[in-house]
């Protein structure tokens, strides 16, 4: 074994210009891939973020029939048991009470509609820090009668801090609730659906304008990641029961899931194709180096070389040219993408600003997740594997004799 | 002892319209310790009859037997085997592998015979110093000029313990000085460590150090001369 692979090292090395060629398209191709790679994967987490961080949460427990109708009339009693119940997974690290509806806000001749929170204001700015996105006034005080509302709809309604916002709904089983709310703070939310409707109210404070005291439409369940609600998702489940249900984000907001899924796929057709390419660049070397080394192999077979280990030597060879490029490839991809995800590279002009409407940062981010990198070793070692089959036929199919008369 | 008996070889060619009779009807048999040349004009038949002798082409018909063994009876790897245990080979040219140093080019052989290490060494170090050498174990082929490629190539035969050498024209690409020289350690060999060599050859100078002439036309053995007095 170890004779042939000193062999195959030197094999490759025997026209060192075209080895290299065929390394270094290899080499681009990881690094290409793996950037696109890190960078769409760092731009889904991002947005992934956003939903979680900003709005949903990774998990939610709601009555079972909330999410179908988002009534306040499936709301449910605050439940002390249910949350020391969800606080008793340790992986848990917020349980966040809300009571959410909608209302129509309207202010002197104006009027639209909006979407009313409930929150208790500190425990929801350890979730989504939304304090420090108040872009004028203050945030809620624990016990407030006041509102914070979306910089769009304030704008909408020519509101400012201290003017009156007056909402006018449908409280709990029907009763139809108008409230007059001095404007405490105006947020600019990363979500520019939200940004335009918005309401947040101290919970207590909602709960007796739309008559549902004690009443809660969700519980956010926060956890640290993906894995970890994957995991606690699937215990949850089996643990909430009826009334209760309880869902993930990716089951909250599908058409997420589905527009990264559908974003995935394109990388991945772009990334076949450019492996593909490399594929056949890797064949052509390797078609070229037992053309040209025919005769030789007759001599090797002739002397007494079984056709078996001469294949084996050659398999290494097409292997050894694979494992340089993925090797060369992942040494430089792998600190490059490191400082990338450290230091994402800021957009300007047109694109920053589309972003920035679409409550994105407007940063490229890269990701540094062990995918970004093993995805592309897999496919180029599985290339190199494929592709030594040739020389393994190739060879299996010499005759010695014709081989060495040319 | 006989090393190879040849009874009724025919070899005949059908891959063109014409078939060509390479071999036709060859009987012989090849001593311990001969040194032959196989002779004749272009296309009678030796290139041909040298890759039956060597197991590297199966022949339309007749026996072919190596010490015994009947080498038609054997499957394609069982031939690549028997002839790394039974047979050295000396071709043309481009003989060696050229990634390999002459030191590992004659190693090699005795690594597909899984030799232990000391003795593949040992007895490379003596077959290049046999073959004059010493000295350029370490050179790579293309540093090796063709005369001292072909003594490689000859140590190399000789590293697996074969029971003869089979030589195509060992010396066709070779200047006469070192086609002599070659011949030289050639027949050394032969008389002081007594291995069979059988070569083919145009060359009146090689022929002239033959023990035995055999004379191929048309695929018949139309002659075989022994010079039985041993050269000085
Ligand atoms: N693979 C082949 N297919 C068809 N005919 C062949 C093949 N190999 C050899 N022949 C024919 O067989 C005959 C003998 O050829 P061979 O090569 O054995 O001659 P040779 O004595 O070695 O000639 P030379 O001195 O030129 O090397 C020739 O007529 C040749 O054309
Ligand atoms: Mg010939």
């Amino acid at each position: 074994m170890c004779t042939n692979i000193k062999l195959a090292w030197r094999n490759i090395w025997r026209n060192r210009r075209r080895t290299l060629i065929t390394v270094a398209s290899i080499f681009f191709g990881v690094l290409l891939s793996a950037y696109m790679t890190s960078m769409q994967e760092g731009s889904y987490s991002k947005m992934v973020d956003i939903v979680v961080k900003f709005y949903s949460g990774y998990m939610q427990v709601h009555h079972e029939d909330y999410w179908e109708n988002k009534s306040i009339n499936n709301s449910f009693d605050y439940d002390q048991a249910l949350i020391d119940k969800l606080k008793s997974h340790p992986e848990v690290d917020f349980v966040i009470p809300r009571l959410e509806s909608f209302g129509l806000a309207s202010a002197e001749e104006l009027t639209r509609g909006a979407a009313i929170f409930g929150i208790v204001p500190d425990v929801e700015n350890q979730l989504t820090g939304i304090a420090a996105k108040i872009i004028s006034g203050k945030y809620l005080q624990p016990t407030d009668d006041g509102v914070v509302i979306g910089d769009g709809l304030a704008r909408f309604l020519k509101l400012q801090i201290k003017d009156t916002l007056v909402i006018i709904t449908q409280g709990y089983h029907g009763v139809s609730s108008a409230g007059k709310f001095p404007v405490r703070g105006i947020i600019k939310h990363v979500s520019p659906e939200l940004n335009k409707s918005i309401i947040y109210m101290e919970l207590k404070t909602c709960q007796y304008f739309l008559g549902a005291d004690n009443k809660l439409t969700s519980l956010v369940v926060n956890v640290d990641d993906n894995d970890v609600m994957t995991s606690t998702l699937k215990k949850l489940k089996k643990e909430i029961q009826s009334p209760y249900s309880v869902m993930s984000w990716e089951e909250m907001q599908p058409e997420i899931v589905q527009q990264i899924e559908s974003d995935r796929a394109g990388g991945i057709i772009m990334k076949a194709i450019l492996y593909i390419v490399i594929a056949f660049g890797i064949l052509g070397t390797i078609m070229m180096m037992i053309a040209e080394r025919r005769r030789e192999f007759g001599v090797m077979i002739s002397i007494g070389m079984q056709k078996k280990k001469l294949a084996a030597v050659l398999f290494i060879e097409t292997l050894l040219i694979g494992l340089l490029g993925i090797a060369s490839g992942i040494a430089v991809s792998l600190p490059l993408l490191f400082f990338q995800a450290q230091n994402p590279i800021p957009l300007t002009g047109e694109t920053a600003k589309l972003m920035e409407d679409f409550g994105f940062e407007p940063y490229m981010f890269f990701s540094t997740a062990p995918e970004v990198f093993w995805q592309q070793a897999i496919s180029i070692f599985i290339i190199s594997v494929l592709i030594g089959i040739y020389p393994i036929i190739s060879t299996l199919k010499i005759k010695a004799i014709k081989a060495l008369h040319g | 002892m006989n090393v190879i008996e040849v009874n009724a070889l025919e070899k005949i060619y059908n891959d063109s319209e014409v078939k060509v009779f390479a071999l036709n009807g060859v009987d012989m048999t090849i001593e311990e310790g001969e040194f032959t040349a196989i002779v004749g004009p272009s296309g009678s038949g030796k290139t041909t009859f040298l890759n039956m002798l060597g197991g590297l082409d199966q022949p339309t018909s007749g026996q072919i037997s190596i010490g015994g063994t009947d080498i038609s009876k054997l499957s394609s790897s069982q031939l690549i085997d028997f002839r790394l245990r039974n047979i050295g080979f000396v071709f043309q040219a481009y003989n060696l592998i050229p990634v390999l140093t002459a030191k590992e080019n004659v190693e090699f052989i005795m690594h597909l015979q899984n030799r232990p290490k000391e003795e593949r060494e040992n007895r490379t170090m003596s077959l290049l110093k046999a073959v004059g050498l010493e000295g350029r174990e370490n050179s790579r082929p293309n540093k090796l000029s063709g005369g001292q490629q072909q003594r490689v190539a000859v140590a190399r035969a000789l590293a697996s313990k074969p029971k003869f050498v089979l030589a195509d024209e060992p010396t066709a690409n070779l200047d006469s000085k070192s086609t002599e020289n070659l011949l030289e350690i050639m027949e050394e060999l032969n008389i002081k460590e007594n291995i069979t060599f059988v070569f083919s050859t145009h060359d009146q100078r090689v022929v002239n150090k033959a023990r035995r002439v055999i004379t191929l036309e048309d695929g018949k053995i139309i002659s075989d001369v022994r010079k039985d007095i041993l050269p000085q």
